[in-house]
C-alpha cells in the first residue's frame, strides 16, 4: 500500500504545480484580451479620466507582474480578494455557486453513472442483439444533438406542454432537498442525457475486449451463467479503462457546464465564469479557473488510484 | 492407468462429430467427422500437430465450441445425455460440475482478479455441490494432495503471485473441485520446464487414478501421452489417423503419419571435430554478472562460441539464460565482465556500438509471431536489414531478398508480397531466420526459436538452421530448455541455474555420465516413450 501513499503524495504536489500554471495562463490569457475592467465598467461613460481613476483606484494601471504576485501573495494567505464589480469576497461570491455546481454534477452523475453502468453491462451481454444496437443508437443520437438543443427539447416536452416540470432551475433562499431535485430535475436529465453515451460505450468496448481471454471461457467452462461470467469476471478486469472515463466526464459535468446553465438559468459556476471574464473581473475568474483545474487534478488522481487499486497485480506484489 | 477397460460403462462416444470454422464469410469444415468412446475412469489421449483439431474435439466433448466454430453434424453422447440436442442450461449445468476443463496456460486461464480459493469454490458453490465453507476446506484437501506448497494458505493468494507449475496443479485441483466424471487436459504441461512437467504429471495422474476420474489428455507430446493415456488416438488436420491402446501404438504404429511423428526424435547432428586451441572464438563471454535493480540474474559466467560452432544454453526458465543473451546484444550492460567478438571488447551498451559491430550479432526469437511487424510485407521485413546494414538499393536490394528466400527454401515470387498474418507459424519462423541473415552475420542468437513449433515444422527449422551454419559459417548460441533439441543441434552445452554456469563441455560428454546432480535432473526428467517411464523414474526418485 505504501507505493500508493507516495503516489497520491507526488500526485498532489504535481497538481499544486498544475494549479500554478494555470493560473498564470488565465492570467496572462486575460490580459491578451481588448480592454479592462474600468473600460467594460464604464461602457458608454468612459472618459480618459474615470477610466484612469478607477484604474488608479483598483491598483489595475501597475504593472502586470506585480499585480499577479500581489494576487498569489493573497491567494497563498488563503485570501483570494474582492470581486472588482461588486467590491464582495471572492470567496463569498463562489461558495453558494460552487455549491450549486457540485449539487447539479452529483445530481446528474447519480443518475448517469449507474445508468450507463448498466446499459454497458447488458450491451455487453446482449452485444449485436436488437438491445445492443437500441441503446447504442439512442445514446448516439443524445450525444450527436449540442446540449442546448437537447435542453430545449426537454423543455418543449417536459415543462412547457405537460408542465411537470418547471423550466427554470433558479431559487432563492434555503428550499428544501425535494424541492432542489424537482426544480434541477431537467438540466440534471439533460447532462446525464450529453455524459452517458461515452461511459455507456466505453463499459461495453473494454468488457467485450475481454471476452476473448483464456480466463473468461474457462468461466463458460465452469458452466456459469453469461451475467455472472460478466459481472463477476470480466468486469473487474475492465474497471480501469472504465472508471478514467467516468472520471472525466464527471470534470466534464463540474466545469463543462455553461451552456445548460444559461438554459435552465442555473446560478452556477459556469454562468458566473463567464460573466466574470466579459466583465474582466480578474480576481473571480482566476479563483473559478482554480477551481475548475482543481477538479480535474482530483478527479483524475481519484481515478488513478481507483484504477491502481482494482487490480490485484498492483495491490499485492509478489 | 495403462490396463485396458474390462466391462466398464461406457461415459461418452462421439459419433460422426463434424466442425465448421468461420473465417472471413465462409464455413469450412476442420474436424471432419470424428469417432470417439471414452469408458468411466479411463484416459484417451488425443495427439497430433497444431491445427489437427484436438482441442476442438475436446471442447466439443462439453457440447462447447469457441467462437467462429459451430458443430456441423455428428453426435455427443455424455452420460445418456445428447449435448447436441440438449439446452444451454443443461450443458451449462454439466460444465465445471461433471465435466471440467484444465486449460493449457493456467496463468491465462486463472482470473487475475480474483484469489485462487474464490475461484475453486465458485463451481461448487455456483452448481449446488457444497457450501463454501465445505468447498474450502475440500480445497485445502485437494491441494495437499496436489503436493502444492503450504496447502492450507495458498488458495489466498492471487494467480500473479503463484509461480506456472503450480498454477498448472491449482487449476488442476479445482477442476476436481465437484468430482466430475470426465476432466479435458488441453496440453496441461506444455507450458512449463522438464522438471517441473514431471511434477506436474506425477500429480495429474496421482489423482485422477485417486478419483477413478476419466480424462481426455491432449497434448502434441507423445513422450508425455505414453505416460498419461490408456489409449492413444492420433488426429491429422481434422481427421483421425488411427487409434490403438497406448503400448501397441507405441511398439507397432500402423500408419505412415504415425511412424514419421515417432521418428522425430531421431535426428541428431553430427559430431564436429574439436575446435584448435589457439583459435579466436567469435563471441567470448567474460565473467559477466548482471542484473535488474539491485538483483544480481547473471554471476560471473564465461563461456566461448567458435565459428561454425552452435553452443546451446539450457536451463530451467528463471535461469538467465534470456538474460545472457540481452548481455551479448548489448540491451543490458553488465555490472562486471565483458564481451568480446573476434577478440575485441565490445562496448557494454548497443547504443555505444558501431553499427557493423551490431550488424555482426543478430537474434532469432521464440515467437516468430510477436517478433514480426504484422503491418510490413515480407519484402519490407527482409529489405530492411539489408538496407541498413549493407546499403542496398533498388534491383540489387530485390535480388538479395530473393536470394534470402530462395535460402530459406520459400519460393520468393509466392511470398515477396506477403504479409506475415498470411504465413504459417514455420513459414514466419523462416522469415525471422532470413531477416537475421540479411544482415550477413557471423553469430546469431536464437532464442527459444522451435519451442512454439510443432514437432515435424521444428525439425524442419533445425535442419535450415544447421544448412545454413555451413554455408555461412555463422556461430550460433542457441537458448533452449529442451534437450532433445540440444541433442538435435548442439556442439557444446552451457547448463545454467539460478545464473550461473552449472557444467558446460561438448555434446558428447554431457549425454555421456557423471553429470553434475543439476543436470542429471534435467537430462533424467525429459519424458521418454517408454509407458513406464514416469513410474519408474518417480520410483527411483523416490528410493534414492
Amino acid at each position: 500500500m505504501s507505493h500508493i501513499w507516495s503516489m497520491i503524495a507526488k500526485r498532489l504536489a504535481l497538481g499544486l504545480l498544475t494549479l500554478f500554471i494555470v493560473s498564470l495562463l488565465i492570467f496572462g490569457a486575460t490580459e491578451l484580451l481588448p480592454g479592462d475592467f474600468a473600460e467594460e465598467f464604464l461602457g458608454q461613460a468612459a472618459t480618459p479620466e474615470t477610466v484612469a481613476a478607477i484604474r488608479r483606484e483598483l491598483g489595475l494601471d501597475l504593472p502586470m507582474h506585480t499585480r499577479y504576485i500581489e494576487w498569489l501573495t493573497g491567494v497563498l494567505q488563503g485570501d483570494f480578494g474582492n470581486s472588482l464589480s461588486n467590491r464582495r469576497p471572492v470567496i463569498e461570491l463562489i461558495s453558494t455557486r460552487l455549491g450549486n455546481t457540485l449539487f447539479l454534477a452529483l445530481y446528474a452523475a447519480a443518475i448517469a453513472v449507474p445508468l450507463s453502468l448498466m446499459l454497458g453491462i447488458l450491451a455487453a451481454l446482449f452485444r449485436n442483439s436488437f438491445f445492443d444496437r437500441f441503446s447504442n443508437a439512442s445514446a448516439l443520437t443524445s450525444i450527436s444533438f449540442p446540449e442546448f438543443f437537447v435542453a430545449y427539447i426537454l423543455i418543449f416536452w417536459l415543462a412547457g406542454r405537460g408542465g411537470m416540470f418547471p423550466s427554470m432551475a433558479s431559487f432563492r433562499g434555503d428550499p428544501s432537498m425535494a424541492e432542489m431535485l424537482y426544480r434541477t430535475f431537467l438540466p440534471a436529465l439533460t447532462l446525464t442525457l450529453v455524459v452517458t453515451a461515452h461511459m455507456m460505450r466505453m463499459t461495453r468496448a473494454a468488457i467485450i475486449n475481454l471476452l476473448a481471454s483464456p480466463y473468461i471461457e474457462m468461466a463458460r467452462l465452469k458452466g456459469m451463467k453469461p451475467m455472472r461470467v460478466i459481472v463477476k469476471h470480466a468486469l473487474p478486469n475492465a474497471l480501469a479503462p472504465i472508471i478514467n472515463v467516468i472520471a472525466l466526464n464527471l470534470a466534464y459535468l463540474i466545469t463543462g457546464v455553461v451552456v445548460v446553465e444559461v438554459v435552465f438559468v442555473f446560478p452556477g459556476l459556469g454562468q458566473l465564469m463567464v460573466d466574470s471574464v466579459a466583465a474582466r473581473d480578474m480576481p473571480v475568474v482566476q479563483a473559478v479557473a482554480l477551481i475548475f483545474a482543481a477538479a480535474y487534478v482530483l478527479l483524475n488522481l481519484t481515478a488513478d488510484v481507483l484504477a491502481t487499486l482494482s487490480n490485484p497485480r498492483l495491490v499485492h506484489r509478489r | 492407468m495403462t490396463e485396458q477397460n474390462n466391462g466398464k460403462p461406457v461415459l461418452l462416444t462421439m459419433k460422426g462429430l463434424r466442425i465448421e470454422g468461420r473465417s472471413d464469410e465462409t464455413w469450412s469444415e476442420i474436424v471432419h467427422g470424428i469417432d470417439l468412446t471414452l469408458h468411466k475412469g479411463e484416459v484417451l489421449g488425443l495427439i497430433g500437430e497444431s491445427g489437427a483439431g484436438k482441442s476442438t474435439v475436446g471442447l466439443a466433448a462439453m457440447g462447447f465450441t469457441r467462437d467462429g466454430c459451430r458443430i456441423s453434424g455428428g453426435e455427443i453422447v455424455f452420460d445418456g445425455i445428447d449435448l447436441m440436442k440438449a439446452s444451454e442450461a443443461t450443458k451449462r449445468n454439466l460444465r465445471g460440475k461433471r465435466i471440467a476443463y484444465v486449460a493449457q496456460s493456467a496463468a491465462a486461464s486463472f482470473n487475475p482478479a480474483h484469489k485462487l480459493m474464490d475461484q475453486y469454490c465458485e463451481a461448487p458453490v455456483q452448481h449446488g455441490v457444497m457450501g463454501r465453507a465445505e468447498a474450502e476446506s475440500d480445497a485445502v484437501d485437494l491441494y495437499r494432495r496436489m503436493q502444492l506448497p503450504d496447502p492450507d494458505n495458498i488458495g489466498f493468494r492471487y494467480p500473479h503471485q503463484v509461480s506456472g507449475g503450480q498454477l498448472q496443479r491449482a487449476m488442476t485441483a479445482m477442476a476436481m473441485a465437484c468430482r466430475p466424471d470426465l476432466i479435458i487436459f488441453d496440453e496441461p504441461t506444455t507450458a512449463l520446464d522438464v522438471t517441473t512437467q514431471i511434477e506436474v504429471l506425477a500429480a495429474i495422474r496421482n489423482i485422477v487414478e485417486q478419483f477413478d476420474t476419466a480424462a481426455i489428455y491432449i497434448t502434441h507430446d507423445l513422450a508425455v501421452v505414453a505416460q498419461m493415456a490408456d489409449r492413444i488416438k492420433v488426429l491429422l488436420k481434422g481427421d483421425e489417423v488411427e487409434e490403438a491402446d497406448t503400448r501397441s501404438m507405441l511398439s507397432a504404429p500402423k500408419e505412415d503419419y504415425t511412424k514419421s511423428l515417432w521418428a522425430v526424435r531421431s535426428h541428431a547432428r553430427a559430431e564436429q571435430p574439436p575446435v584448435a586451441a589457439d583459435k579466436t572464438p567469435v563471441v567470448s563471454v567474460q565473467n559477466i554478472t548482471a542484473g535488474y535493480g539491485s538483483v544480481d540474474v547473471l554471476m560471473n559466467v564465461n563461456f566461448d562460441i567458435h565459428e561454425r560452432r552452435t553452443v546451446a544454453v539450457v536451463g530451467e526458465s528463471g535461469s538467465g539464460k534470456s538474460t545472457t543473451a540481452r548481455v551479448i546484444t548489448g540491451l543490458l550492460p553488465p555490472r562486471q565482465g565483458q564481451i568480446l567478438f573476434d577478440g575485441e571488447t565490445l562496448p557494454p551498451d548497443y547504443r555505444k556500438r558501431t553499427r557493423d559491430q551490431l550488424r555482426q550479432a543478430q537474434m532469432i526469437y521464440q515467437m516468430a509471431d510477436t517478433a514480426l511487424n504484422p503491418k510490413l510485407r515480407i519484402r519490407e521485413l527482409i529489405g530492411r536489414p539489408a538496407q541498413m546494414y549493407l546499403g542496398l538499393q533498388g534491383k540489387a536490394l530485390t535480388d538479395r531478398i530473393r536470394n534470402l528466400l530462395d535460402l530459406i527454401e520459400l519460393e520468393p515470387d509466392d511470398y515477396i508480397d506477403r504479409l506475415p498474418a498470411e504465413l504459417s507459424g514455420g513459414q514466419k519462423q523462416r522469415i525471422g531466420i532470413a531477416r537475421a541473415l540479411a544482415a550477413e552475420p557471423k553469430f546469431i542468437i536464437c532464442d527459444e526459436v522451435t519451442s512454439a513449433l510443432d514437432q515435424l515444422v521444428a525439425e524442419g527449422i533445425l535442419k535450415l538452421l544447421d544448412k545454413l551454419q555451413s554455408e555461412f559459417d555463422l556461430a550460433y548460441m542457441f537458448i533452449t530448455h529442451d534437450l532433445a533439441t540440444v541433442k538435435a543441434i548442439a556442439d557444446e552445452v552451457v547448463v545454467m541455474k539460478e545464473g550461473r554456469v552449472i557444467e558446460q563441455g561438448p555434446k558428447s560428454e554431457m549425454f555421456r555420465p557423471p553429470h553434475d546432480p543439476y543436470t542429471e535432473l534435467l537430462l533424467s526428467s525429459v519424458p521418454e516413450m517408454d509407458p513406464d517411464w514416469l513410474t519408474d523414474l518417480l520410483r527411483e526418485r523416490e528410493g534414492g
